[in-house]
């Protein structure tokens, strides 16, 4: 299981090698793209999958102790967790296709502050329209470079996303093999690949959070 | 296996899971605080240490075997060969990759 983790650990790696540079390049129009994300759904879901890794060591402590009627429960609250996880993902993807940032021919940059919803602050609106006026007024092709964001943004947590289902199916299968007592102490190698796996994606996020949605806040 | 597993108790998995909601506060925190260019430099090492804290608990590396220890090392070695020749070959071309994007960027009045 490790020496898999390490070809993700490349995998992953070069994504955020590729995110490096074009952030070096880009600043400003990353900047911006950044600052659209939203950072309430943000924290949340790095607490969510925080905690889904504690439930998850907690899955291995009861098989390892051999607390059968445990193994199922915890699984059962990682894959829950999960599940929120994703759930809240698919809500800050609806925004965003909600705010013409997927890119493609629809992407626009200003496209949230020209056209604000019933439901949006009026403040938030002003700053971000200054924002972009700005980011503009430095670089007229931020349209063009706040799409690569976009794109690095939409590439690296849809794969991260797309661990998160496979290790929720691994999940599934765990948990139906724990629910007929399957592992004990002598025997309980899946539930701890599987946590390592689990673990892994939980890494991803760590570094996927601020470096997406923390990386132009303090202006 | 021929050794017996080490096991780590509830105790410490809790408080790792407290060290890395106060880390996830912190990182939100610092975000919104001008560090100039410090801003990154703490946010990766705020993440740096999250991440380690989840390597050597809940993923145990900590009372791993050494052939285990090996492959991690493995692969920071690797990422960092990726990593700091790649970058290396982006800054000392930066002349010339600037001629891809539009000047404005490349040089700012």
């Amino acid at each position: 299981m490790w020496i898999f983790l390490v070809t993700e650990v490349l995998f992953f790696g070069g994504m955020f090698l590729t995110y490096t540079i074009n952030r070096h390049y880009f600043f400003t129009a990353f900047g911006i793209g950044s600052n659209t994300l939203d950072i309430t759904l943000g924290t949340t879901n790095t607490i969510v999958l925080i905690m889904s890794s504690f439930t998850m060591a907690m899955a291995v402590w009861s098989a390892q102790t051999g607390k059968k009627k445990l193994v199922p429960l915890f699984l059962i609250l990682t894959l829950a967790l999960g599940c929120v996880f994703l759930g809240i993902k698919f809500v800050e993807y609806k925004q965003k296709f909600d705010h013409h940032l997927i890119p493609g021919y629809g992407f626009d940059m200003t496209y949230r502050s020209t056209h604000p919803a019933p439901g949006d602050e009026a403040k938030e609106i002003a700053l971000e329209k200054k924002e972009v006026e700005e980011a503009f007024a430095s670089d007229p092709d931020t349209n063009a470079h706040a799409q690569l964001y976009f794109s690095l943004y939409f590439a690296m947590t849809g794969l991260h996303a797309l661990h998160m289902i496979v290790g929720a199916g691994l999940l599934v299968w765990l948990i139906k093999a724990s629910l007929g007592g399957r592992f004990t102490p002598q025997y309980h190698t899946p539930v701890e690949n599987v946590g390592l796996y689990w673990h892994f994606v939980d890494i991803v996020w760590i570094y996927l959070f601020p470096l997406l949605y923390l990386i132009d806040r303090h202006r | 296996m021929s050794e017996p597993e080490h096991i780590v108790s509830p105790k410490i998995y809790l408080t790792i899971f407290l060290a890395l909601i106060l880390g996830t506060a912190l990182t939100t925190w610092a975000a919104f605080q001008n560090f100039g260019r410090f801003n990154i430099v703490i946010a990766l090492a705020i993440a740096t240490a999250k991440a380690t804290l989840v390597v050597l608990y809940f993923m145990h590396a900590r009372y791993a075997e050494k052939r285990t220890r090996l492959v991690i090392v493995c692969a920071l070695f690797w990422l960092a060969i990726m990593l700091v020749l790649t970058l290396s070959d982006y800054k000392t071309r930066r002349p010339r990759m600037s001629r891809l994007v539009s000047p404005a960027v490349c040089y700012p009045v």
